[in-house]
């Protein structure tokens, strides 16, 4: 890789990052796994002056409970959420969810915080974190404050996070017998569709990924589930302005959102 | 002594690949080197106005920066002539190194920046400023003929490079389809691939000023090619002052046969700043550089009688060779495309008409296969959707059409209409014996029993036989190569009895280095270890043709074999002498002459010592056991099989499953089973790529959209069952170890087979159109709901 040249600080902690974001304003972006940041270097896509290393700030990469939530470090990578029992037991669709990104290096070096920030509008996370009405926590100069996923993700790799912010971690709401299933794009395997499908107490939550410039939760669907599946998927792209590219046209996306969220209903029992 | 032959023995090569310690070019670091970047155009189609160089060439660290003006007129030639129709030559616009006046297509090297670093060069090359001024492009090859199509080339009307056909008569080959009981029509998308070898293409030149000699070190598949075009046709250098080499080179597929522009830039370069300079390409200059494949846009046509025999077989194909002519693209289309439209049928009338155009993309070369592959996928998809159209058992069709066994021995050589003499062939051998491996008549059973369920199952055959072993010399100089294509061998025998080969063809990826080690092991007697393949270096090899066209080991190979015969009869010559007994009295088995009848004998070793050392010696016998050969091939050989697969489509989303995939394959005699088998799995997996997955596609601003592995969808192992594999052996009659060669067979035999499962699956829906390739998941449900 022969990037633009840029200035490397490795932070090693969180209020020494945001300092830095502070100091250098545009010119500086955050580094954790990589797997964003990088290829858009790589290609000089993205030249930023300065290059703030999160990836080893103490305290960003373990996973625990607290209550009804399972909270992952921003630090975390794919496979750690993966592999982690306490994902597992607490929200095992998202420990699915992270085996189905990417490959082996992938998944051993991308992070959750990464992911999530990075906002493309074909990963995995978002239609899980969304269904399972997760919380990101994030932190600025200014303060710490939490998201809720709803309103976390804003459009094509827009989030709610303000420059000066970072991800620090995800309150993830236990639950049990959630889904995610996904059509993959064939060169990239990131999701063409890819629909989250968890039961609450009022029904179902489902989030869809994919899609649209941002994933979204179906909530269309949600209200009209009585317990067929076909007749509330299709209600999967209700409102929403479908995306088309050389791997599925819009016509064909919409149908496929359909389809995968009556096959994620149904698989939820 | 062990046979060797025909047994997997394990390549030796392998383990320094596979430990990091290959010798790549890239891996070369030489004192004093200089790195190059390339600005590329942006733009498919666009004037360049100026260029501004000054802030690149103030740049810390930039040695030198040059544009097209700087090269002189220097052009990168076409290897191969094609004529017009009415006898006029081919239209071979000027290719130079760096645009001169005008880009013609997205990635063309415009601008060269060398720098003491590769950071140095990549920071400046973004400081060159190119005023540019766009044009409209012309990317399908059909729409560059059309009138009014923006002209790549401002002197070539139309954009035709040559119109092209071979057969049978038109006028006969029309009545006959036009008195056909049923006739087959398709049109055909062929679409352009990127051959995406796993080492991009990476050159070093370094001139020496105090001998004046140049060595480049280069990623190609045929040096002393490369020596030769750029040596007489591009900067004008006498051979004997320029070596190159080409050790370890990770894979070519045809796209690093080509002599690209940046071979001799680098060349010519480096005598300019009297420093080597390296250039190596990063994956994104690959995508949009490197040669690209196939590309045709085709009608064609096949009339049967009302017993299902084929009466005629027409087509018309439109194939885009891009912005300038590739080494080999000019042949790819014709003369290694038409030349096989016989297919293994018996068709008695045969027309194949091409016209070749340029546009505002990258150049395609061969690619795995070379014109083969497009005209096996039209033969293949034409039968299946023959046999569905008329009700008749695809299995029935072919057998129908067979050209009956022959073995071309005691029976001739099978003359086509398309110009070829098949050597050998028995293709309802392969078709039953990949019958029974599949269970064809189970699997129709369960086909029907899978429907009634909702599930859609399908079979597609492809009954194919190509043309390779290339080629003879005369042969293919009548019909416009720029070249010869016989091989050479050296084969030295060292005193103490072991033995170098030095072969002018190229193994880059092959495994020649096991592989011609074990048939060489074999004919002296010697153990394998006793036998080292060299290759790849123009001061060591005395000359080479390379390796392409699945020609390695039946023209290099059978080289080899006449230097071993030479070595046999001088070493008999002096055992004969050592055992005071005639020439005619030995034998030669296990590595040792014998008198015949007795125990006097002397081993191979003593023989090669005593020519070296020659104290007790044959009056007049040259000393030494070092001898050189040419093999020009009498024929092509020809290799055929049948592949068979079985697909499953999810009825939902359209998505295509490759379900099983069976392969019987006759390639002649086999030296490594496993290195041939291995041939057919990798080729198999291109084939069905090309079917399934992959595609280069470019807007209609001419940008690729398919410019990286996040879009061009290369195949993994995921998306494979486990190939079931066998072979028949039908040995060529007219090389020495009687091969036909395997390097291509798996990817021209492949594609059609999955194409004709997926439409087997689906048709029976009813009102199904054709589908073209790559046959996405949209394109299937597009297909079953339209």
């Amino acid at each position: 890789m022969i990037p633009a040249k840029f200035e490397y600080i490795k932070a090693s902690s969180v209020s020494e990052a945001l300092g830095l974001l502070d100091k250098h304003g545009d010119e500086a972006q955050l580094l954790s796994g990589g797997h964003s940041l990088i290829p858009t270097m790589k290609l000089r896509l993205n030249q930023p002056k300065v290059v703030v290393d999160i990836g080893k700030i103490p305290g960003l990469n373990s996973i625990s409970e607290d209550g009804s939530n399972v909270v992952i470090g921003a630090n975390c990578t794919h496979h750690q959420i993966a592999t982690s029992s306490v994902v597992q037991g607490g929200v095992n669709v998202l420990a699915q969810t992270a085996k189905e990104i990417g490959d082996i290096q992938v998944r051993n070096k991308g992070t959750i915080g990464g992911s999530l920030a990075h906002a493309d509008p074909a990963a995995d996370y978002p239609a899980v974190i969304l269904a399972s009405g997760a919380k990101i926590e994030v932190e600025g100069s200014g303060g710490k404050r939490t998201i809720d996923a709803t309103d976390f993700f804003l459009g094509i790799f827009e989030t709610a996070l303000e420059s000066n912010e970072m991800i620090t971690a995800v309150h993830v709401p236990k639950s049990s017998g959630g889904v995610y299933l996904k059509f993959s794009q064939p060169a990239s395997r990131f999701a063409v569709v890819g629909c989250a499908a968890i039961k609450n107490d009022s029904g179902v939550s489902v989030g869809l990924t994919g899609v649209a410039g941002c994933a979204y939760r179906a909530s269309a669907v949600e209200s009209a589930y009585n317990g067929d599946a076909k007749a509330a998927a299709a209600h999967a792209v209700d409102g929403v302005e479908v995306m088309g590219d050389n791997f599925a046209s819009s016509k064909y996306r919409a149908h496929l959102a359909k389809v995968f969220t009556e096959r994620a209903l149904n698989a939820l029992g | 002594m062990s046979n060797y032959i025909g047994q997997s023995i394990k390549r030796r090569e392998d383990d320094r690949f596979i430990t990091g310690k290959g010798k790549y070019t890239d891996d070369i670091v030489l004192p004093k080197m200089t790195h190059l970047a390339f600005v590329r155009s942006p733009y498919a189609h666009a004037k360049i106005n100026s260029i501004d160089t000054k802030a690149a060439l103030s740049h810390p660290g930039v040695v030198a920066v040059y544009t097209g003006e700087d090269c002189g007129n220097f052009g990168v030639p076409c290897g191969w002539q094609v004529n017009f129709k009415n006898g006029d030559t081919m239209k071979e616009p000027p290719h130079p190194l760096l645009a001169v006046g005008k880009a013609k297509h997205v990635g063309e090297n415009v601008v060269a920046v060398i720098a003491e670093t590769l950071q140095a060069a990549r920071d400046a090359a973004e400081l060159v400023e190119v005023d540019y001024e766009e044009l409209p492009a012309v990317t399908n090859p059909n729409a560059a003929v059309q009138p009014g199509a923006p002209q790549v080339h401002d002197d070539i009307p139309n954009n035709v490079v040559f119109d092209f056909a071979l057969g049978n008569p038109k006028e006969e080959v029309d009545a006959a389809i036009d008195g056909a009981s049923h006739v087959t029509k398709l049109n055909f998308k062929n679409q352009r691939l990127a051959p995406n070898a796993i080492e991009p293409r990476s050159y070093i030149a370094d001139y020496d000023v105090t001998v004046d000699k140049y060595t480049l070190y280069t990623s190609t598949q045929n040096p002393h090619l490369i020596r030769l075009l750029m040596c007489a046709f591009v900067l004008g250098l006498p051979e004997h002052k320029v070596r190159v080499i080409s050790h370890d080179v990770g894979g070519g597929f045809g796209s690093k046969i080509y002599h690209y522009s940046e071979e001799a830039l680098v060349t010519w370069a480096s005598k300019q700043i009297g420093r080597p300079i390296k250039w190596t390409s990063d994956r994104s200059e690959a995508f949009l550089t490197d040669a690209h494949g196939r590309d045709y846009v085709t009608t064609a046509e096949m009339g049967f009688d009302n017993n299902g025999k084929i009466v005629a077989f027409r087509v018309h194909s439109e194939a885009n060779l891009g912005a300038y002519l590739s080494t080999f693209s000019t042949a790819c289309p014709t003369y290694l495309h038409a030349t096989l439209a016989q297919g293994c049928y018996t068709t008695p009338l045969i027309n194949i008409d091409v016209t070749a155009t340029f546009t505002n993309t990258n150049p395609v070369d061969a690619y795995r296969g070379a014109g083969r592959p497009e005209m096996t996928y039209m033969i293949e998809h034409l039968m299946d959707t023959a046999a569905l159209e008329m009700q008749i058992d695809p299995v029935e069709l072919r057998k129908t059409n067979f050209i009956p066994a022959f073995d071309g021995v005691s029976q001739p050589g099978y003359q086509t209409q398309v110009a070829l003499q098949y050597d050998s062939g028995n293709y309802h051998a392969t078709l039953d014996r990949a019958l029974e491996m599949v269970g064809y008549d189970q699997f129709r059973k369960d086909q029907e029993e899978s429907r009634k369920n909702g599930k859609l199952l399908g079979i597609g055959f492809s009954t194919y036989i190509e043309a390779c072993g290339i080629a003879p010399s005369a042969v293919v100089g009548s019909l416009g190569a720029r070249a010869g294509l016989y091989e050479s061998a050296h084969v030295r025998v060292q005193p103490t009895g072991s033995v170098s080969v030095f072969t002018g063809s190229h193994s880059h990826g092959q495994g020649h280095e096991t592989s011609y080690a074990q048939f060489v092991a074999d004919t002296l007697g010697i153990p394998m270890e006793n036998v080292d393949i060299i290759h790849g270096d123009t001061n060591e090899v005395a000359f080479g043709m390379g390796t392409y066209g699945s020609r390695s080991l039946a023209v290099g190979g059978s080289a080899i074999m006449k230097s071993l015969d030479k070595i046999l009869e001088k070493g008999a010559k002096i055992a004969a002498h050592k055992l005071e007994a005639a020439v005619e009295d030995l034998e030669y088995a296990e590595g040792k002459w014998t008198v015949k009848g007795t125990d006097k004998s002397i081993a191979f070793g003593d023989v090669s010592l005593t020519a070296y050392v020659p104290h007790d010696y044959p009056e007049g016998l040259e000393p030494g056991l070092d001898f050189s050969s040419f093999y020009d091939p009498t024929n092509f050989t020809y290799p055929f099989g049948t592949h068979i697969a079985i697909v499953e489509i999810d009825k939902d989303t359209g998505k295509v499953t490759l379900k099983r995939f069976i392969a019987c394959d006759d390639v002649g005699n086999v030296i490594n089973p496993m290195i041939v088998e291995g041939q057919i799995h990798g080729g198999v997996a291109q084939g069905v790529g090309q079917a399934l997955l992959e595609g280069v596609d470019y807007d209609e601003n001419g940008q690729m959209i398919t410019g990286s592995f996040m879009d061009y969808a290369m195949p993994r192992a995921d998306d494979f069952p486990f190939f079931e594999t066998d072979r028949k052996v039908t040995p060529c009659p007219h090389n020495p170890l009687g091969v036909k060669g395997a390097g291509e067979a798996g990817a021209i035999g492949s594609t059609p087979a999955v194409a004709n499962a997926v439409m087997d699956a689906i048709s029976h829906l009813g009102g199904v159109k054709d589908i073209q390739m790559p046959i996405t998941s949209e394109r299937v449900w597009e297909a079953m709901n339209s």
